[in-house]
């Protein structure tokens, strides 16, 4: 990745914003400028280790003292912990709570990716494709092994509703495969897209709160924008979280 | 000239594939109306269907988002 930033492009031909809003999600090196390697610190690492230390914080550090009359810290642990607990109760069932560890990881994760990535000049590691592909991936061959782990070939009735009449199942088969192996790419993009399409969005209007006239507009459409980013942050999150129960269901229990 | 009109053409494309999010808005909008009109019929079975709503929302903005992404490589990758 080389130092030209697409704004610095759009500079030296004179036209353009001064800063461009695609240029926050570009992956440089913590120290120096060289090239980025594997093992490179960039500043993904930095804010992926920021992200772990704040669920350490919140979820080792704040209950720590496991008090009856919870504290603030102990009560949004608790709060975080239930929530996803009994969504994962009430999507994949009794038995999906065995997977509980790995989804609330992941839940924990993203959130705290993306509510840190909404601090200014930060930078928003859940925005990039090969950060959220990667947790889908993971996702998806998981549930693919477990299925056939837990069921063998019968797993592969997942594709073949018995509900349907005959002559249609063969066609719905088809489908239903397709729209199984798109799972990973649609599971991975939607966290990735809609982070980077709001981060976008806001360093679009703070571009045009550089022009007088329209500045303070600009500047009250930046505060809603926040708002909402705060909450599609979460949301997002969710929707990942319950996506895997979702799919953990399928692979518990392939017969519907 | 040739480069010109490509590149034209890439933008050209790249704005139609914002009309893809019309298509999203549309889908998001008749999931949560409908969840709604639902809820307020029957109040107490509002709660457990809050899930299904996300995940109605979920598959519905995916495709959405899809027609940003198609956008964004016409921008920067083609």
């Amino acid at each position: 990745m080389g130092k030209t930033t697409v704004a610095s492009e759009a500079q030296a031909e004179g036209t353009g914003l001064v800063f461009h809003p695609m240029d926050q999600f570009i992956v440089k090196p913590l120290f120096g400028d060289g090239p980025v390697h594997w093992y490179t610190p960039t500043n993904v690492t930095l804010w992926m280790f920021l992200a772990i230390v704040a669920i350490t914080l919140l979820l080792v550090v704040g209950p720590r003292g496991r008090a009856v009359v919870p504290s603030r810290s102990q009560s949004v642990a608790e709060l975080a912990y239930g929530f996803i607990y009994r969504m994962v109760e009430d999507v994949a069932g009794k038995d999906g709570l065995k997977f509980f560890p790995y989804i609330m990881t992941l839940f924990m994760f993203i959130v705290c990716s993306n509510f840190l990535g909404l601090l200014p000049m930060s930078f928003t590691t859940t925005s990039h494709i090969a950060v959220t592909g990667i947790m889908a991936a993971a996702v998806f061959l998981g549930v693919t092994v477990l299925g056939f782990v837990l069921h063998g070939f019968s797993f592969l009735k997942l594709f073949w509703i018995s509900a349907a009449p005959l002559p249609l199942r063969p066609i719905l088969a088809v489908i239903e495969i397709i729209s199984y192996f798109v799972r990973p790419v649609s599971h991975s993009i939607r966290l990735a897209g809609n982070m980077m399409a709001g981060h976008a969005v806001i360093k679009v209007f703070a571009a045009f709160a550089a022009i007088a006239v329209i500045s303070p507009l600009s500047i009250l459409a930046i505060t809603a924008i926040y708002a909402l980013e705060t909450l599609v942050s979460f949301i997002q999150a969710y929707v990942f979280a319950i996506l895997t129960c979702v799919y953990l269901k399928d692979a518990l229990h392939p017969h519907h | 000239m040739e480069e010109a009109i490509v590149t034209g053409l890439a933008y050209a494309g790249a704005g139609l594939a914002c009309t893809g999010m019309g298509g999203a808005a549309v889908g998001v909008g008749h999931v949560v109306g409908n969840y709604l009109s639902g809820a307020l019929r029957n109040p107490s079975a509002a709660a457990g269907q809050t899930a299904t709503m996300f995940i109605g929302i979920a598959f519905a903005e995916a495709l959405g988002i899809f027609s940003f992404l198609v956008a964004l490589l016409l921008m920067f990758a083609v």
